[in-house]
């Protein structure tokens, strides 16, 4: 999220569209109802079935899974038609009046650069003209026709009213009433706010999804401002923080990269990191990368990492490929790449797209290692469960080990939310029976490694046996000190580069990331959490819940990241001359020698208005960007593609139906149904009575919603004779699942381009352990490929069958 | 009137449970029990401020502990309820957040490591020393096979491919960055967590 929870309360206008926060988010969606009552915000959903957001909505329109792009795009179209767009804002904070290369070009559903072998784009042509000294060419009077927003505008035309009802399904009238409610946001003074979860993520599109309202976002001048925002609401507790802290293929702590084999050395490495800014006076914070990386090797490697070796780069893995995501390793795991797994609080049987497909890559694994509080099915896909996981024991030679973890009421520690804030958690009781901290157990598998290359020697040992470890207790580490570690700290005396004088004591604990140097004086293991441990004290534990006029800051509850600041990009909260755009919800202004507010500045704190210095720091144009420039992998404008699995045809270009950049592995392409056996488009989602895989494992739960079910509309029930809690087979190319009927008025059938399109609700939440019944699970029928930026797998829409069964036998 | 916050939920127990049970024609005694039980029952436990581990909108609970964490006691999570001066919160819960305890105190929370050998019909009760040490032997054979130094071209590339891990979501910060280290000091580059779905 760029605002916080509560902030939502500050909106005009609420869009849940790609998310269902009543019914998966419901603490937090009562600030939608706050802001419906309080501020009396119009609530609008976009949603393929009417779900309990929609039901408490102002206004509602049905949309065909797998096509929000050609909706938002509609929307573009519509506010660039109508000129509802924030004049002022665009102009100041956008991209729209710098100039596109002459080389772009967008025909026939392809931009310039595409290459059919490799299904990529060489994206060399999707950035600015250049001036003599390396800056961005723009025309303030957006005149020139190769301007961002001209191009904007022309690439959008095609999306009119008609076309978008024609793709997404949505009536005419449905779709330019919320047309109107987004531009009643352009006014200064008012915000829209968009929340959206995996109903976005998870398409071969999804980055592109969010692009497109984050576009409408700057255009409406909602970015940075009470109220509204891109807010992704996230899915479990601490997804924020493992992605903060990298756990990714290809990521390292803060958003940092790791390198590839390209990035031969540190200075290479370094070179695509330079982030020299496009216009003159521009911050570009990313600057700073270098004392990022420095520091995190410092925490990393201690003494070991040297100037003299170039501070251990060498030590940290290079990638061949842009990404070792999840479906590729389960890929790599069916053509036998693969010895050994390890899957810590993480349950792929169930939650990975074509279950089949992971049960066979599983079973042909030397050893799989489960960490895990609960019983999950993925550390006993080798059992037969019958239909629901056919699995033959004798013929799997996996070794499996199923290792017992404590849980979140039995440990200390921090959890990042969707806002950003890291809150500390402490223990209320020990784990049952011998079950251990996961933090213990990667210890206790660590030691006995290094234990072992210390020894025999072995492959590399060098950053297994110079990895830091000074920890009180090596054998389990406080939670405490390895917070420390990503805050960081002082190595040497750091002085003032001013004055000289001796600023921050060796061995002091960092009070943020404007300390850290690139020199090999700064240790911090995660740049972005630097703060949140200070000389003060732990900062995420903090509870004091005052509010500067009631806003929705809280800025002394816990601590956000970055810098404690609750609302990213706030300067953009104030006009070009420091003016809050909305003098009832200010957040920051300029005070004629400051920054000042009821948050902390995204901005230099001293930074004149009229230095012209834009307010997206990170950015090296320091502009919110209406078009991506080379930074996606499938254009820099959105652009509607149908899912890979479609029941029709794409009407924009029909030579270029899906994205043209996703990645497809041929076994999985040759697993993709057609509408002809599989007619109906299905989507999966979350219940508000279930958590994933987990809380059929807790009895209130169990019970409240007890056995797996699809939801099918009247009028397709009615077709196919389907009573009210019969029995039905529900097939994909990939598999099928037979479970019971919920017949609906909540899912309407759709016209899509003249003919009517049904569409399948399937929740995902059963499987083969815990107190539920025995079910099959959603991933049963779902295709295995993901977003062409992210590998995100397309989970919300895809074909399949449905027909009417009796009762299982057993 | 100033209160603490235990005084009120006694007090604001009372008024709950006079009015339901006054419905149901309990009747004074019913009142009285009520006011001696309920509050009591909380302020004989130990409140541990904590976070709701299912999404990310990181509702603040109370979790409240029989035992007083004396040396050999062995605390007992009894009950869980949203945190009142949590400012996302305010002390609500959702249905699955309401049911906290039932994750906690679930039959099919594992207790003991277990293993499976191949080719098995069932997983058998092992030690710890056992997981761990045949782990570590299994994922040093591993690695020693296939870790690449350098690529085809003589780039030191230092990564290895062949095991993988998937990070867990709803672990804490501190345990997510202890592992970081772990997995990348190994080389390992196949490496994702819940965020990629």
């Amino acid at each position: 999220m760029t605002n916080t929870w509560q902030d939502i309360k500050n909106a005009n206008v609420v869009l849940v569209m790609g998310g269902n926060a009543a019914e998966a988010h419901p603490c937090g969606f009562k600030w939608v109802i706050e802001a419906k009552i309080e501020n009396g915000a119009k609530l609008v959903v976009v949603d393929p079935r009417f779900t309990r957001t929609a039901s408490v909505a102002d206004y509602y329109a049905p949309i065909r899974p797998g096509t929000d792009i050609a909706f938002l795009s509609g929307v573009i179209r519509y506010l660039l038609e109508k000129d509802a767009i924030q004049h002022e804002y665009v102009r100041a904070y956008t991209n729209a009046g710098l100039i596109v290369k002459d080389g772009f070009t967008f025909q026939e559903g392809l931009f310039s650069g595409y290459n059919e072998e490799t299904h990529s784009y060489d994206r060399s042509s999707w950035d600015y003209e250049l001036d003599k000294d390396g800056f961005a060419k723009s025309d303030d009077t957006w005149q020139d026709p190769r301007c961002v927003i001209n191009l904007l505008k022309q690439h959008v035309s095609r999306y009119t009213p008609e076309m978008v009802s024609r793709i997404c399904g949505t009536p005419q009238d449905k779709f330019l009433h919320i047309c109107d409610l987004f531009a009643s946001t352009a006014a200064p003074d008012k915000a829209l706010t968009s929340l959206f979860a995996l109903g976005w993520t998870q398409h071969s599109v999804g980055a592109q999804n969010i692009r497109t309202m984050a576009m409408i976002q700057l255009l409406l001048g909602n970015i940075g401002v009470a109220g509204g925002g891109m807010n992704a609401l996230r899915g479990h507790s601490n997804i924020q923080g493992l992605t903060d802290i990298g756990l990714l293929s290809n990521q390292m702590p803060g958003y940092l990269n790791l390198p590839t084999d390209k990035e031969t050395s540190f200075d290479e490495y370094m070179k695509t990191k330079l982030f020299k800014p496009l216009r003159q006076g521009q911050t570009s914070y990313w600057q700073n990368y270098r004392k990022f990386v420095v520091s995190l090797q410092k925490a990393l490697y201690g003494d070991a990492a040297t100037q003299d070796n170039n501070w251990a780069y060498d030590w940290l893995p290079k990638l061949d490929v842009p990404l070792y995501d999840i479906i590729k390793a389960f890929e790599m795991m069916n053509n036998g790449q693969m010895n050994g797994y390890i899957c810590q609080g993480f349950n792929p049987q169930q939650a990975f797209p074509d279950r089949g497909k992971i049960r066979r890559g599983l079973s042909k694994l030397k050893f799989l290692v489960t960490m895990d509080p609960l019983d999950t099915e993925t550390s006993r896909f080798w059992q037969n469960f019958g239909p629901q996981n056919p699995a033959d024991s004798a013929q799997i030679q996996t070794e499996v080990f199923q290792l017992p973890t404590t849980c979140f009421a039995e440990e200390n520690g921090s959890l990042v939310n969707s806002a950003r804030w890291l809150q500390w958690h402490w223990k209320a009781a020990d784990a049952p029976g011998d079950a251990m901290s996961d933090i213990w157990i990667m210890s206790g598998i660590f030691h006995r490694l290094r234990e072992m290359y210390r020894k025999e020697g072995g492959a590399f040992p060098d950053p297994i046996l110079n990895v830091t470890w000074k920890y009180t207790d090596p054998i389990s580490p406080d939670p405490e000190e390895l917070a420390k570690e990503m805050n960081g700290r002082a190595l040497a005396d750091l002085t003032d580069a001013t004055t000289g004088a001796v600023a921050t004591k060796a061995g002091t604990l960092l009070d943020g990331f404007a300390q850290l140097r690139d020199d090999g004086t700064t240790a911090s293991g995660c740049w972005i959490f630097s703060g949140s441990f200070t000389e003060k004290g732990n900062q995420m534990a903090r509870r004091d819940a005052t509010d500067p006029r009631e806003q929705g800051i809280a800025p002394n509850w816990a601590w956000a990241w970055p810098a404690n600041r609750r609302i990213l990009y706030n300067r953009a909260s104030a006009d070009p001359d420091g003016k809050p755009w909305n003098p009832a919800k200010p957040i920051i202004s300029w005070n004629g020698s400051r920054w000042v507010g009821i948050d902390v500045p995204d901005y230099g704190p001293t930074v004149k208005p009229s230095d012209g210095v834009g307010p997206f720091i990170m950015n090296a144009e320091g502009m919110g960007r209406l078009f991506a420039r080379d930074l996606m992998v499938d254009g820099p404008f959105p652009e509607h593609y149908e899912p890979l699995e479609s029941p029709v045809e794409n009407v924009l270009h029909p030579k270029v139906r899906s994205n043209p950049a996703a990645r497809v592995f041929a076994d999985d392409r040759a697993a993709f149904g057609s509408p002809k056996d599989f007619p109906y488009v299905a989507t999966t989602y979350r219940l508000t009575e279930h958590f994933h895989y987990w809380t059929k494992h807790a009895l209130i739960n169990a019970i409240l919603q007890p056995e797996e079910f699809v939801e099918i509309g009247e009028v397709l029930a009615k077709e196919k004779g389907i009573d009210q809690g019969g029995w039905v087979k529900v097939s994909s190319k990939r598999g099928v699942v037979v479970c019971k009927a919920y017949v609906t008025k909540r899912i309407k059938p759709l016209t899509v381009d003249g003919k009517a399109t049904h569409v399948i609700g399937v929740p995902l939440h059963w499987g083969f352990t815990g107190q539920a019944r025995k079910g099959y699970g959603a991933n049963t029928l779902t295709p295995s490929v993901g977003d062409a930026n992210t590998q995100t797998p397309e989970f919300k829409a895809f074909l399949v069958n449905v027909e009417k069964t009796s009762a299982p036998t057993t | 009137m100033p209160m603490t916050r235990r005084e009120f939920i006694k007090f604001t127990g009372l008024g709950l449970a006079a009015s339901s049970l006054g419905v149901l024609g309990f009747g004074a005694s019913g009142v009285a029990q009520a006011a001696a039980v309920r509050p009591f029952k909380l302020t004989r436990a130990t409140e541990t401020r904590n976070t709701c581990t299912y999404c990310s909108v990181a509702c603040g609970i109370l979790i409240y502990s029989m035992g007083d964490r004396a040396k050999n006691a062995r605390s007992n999570i009894i009950h869980i309820e949203g945190d009142p001066d949590h400012p996302v919160n305010r002390g609500t819960l959702c249905p699955k957040g309401s049911a906290l305890l039932d994750i906690v105190h679930a039959p099919t929370r594992l207790r003991t490591p277990r293993y499976r050998q191949p080719g098995g019909t069932e997983f058998k009760d092992v030690s710890w020393d056992f997981a761990l040490d045949r782990i570590a032997r299994l994922m040093k054979e591993d690695r020693d096979q296939h870790f690449m130094t350098k690529n085809t071209a003589g780039t030191t590339v230092n990564r290895w491919t062949s095991t993988g891990m998937l990070a867990a979501s709803a672990a804490s910060s501190e345990t997510a960055y202890l592992t970081w280290k772990v997995v990348r000091s190994l080389g390992m580059v196949v490496f994702d967590n819940q965020a990629r779905v």
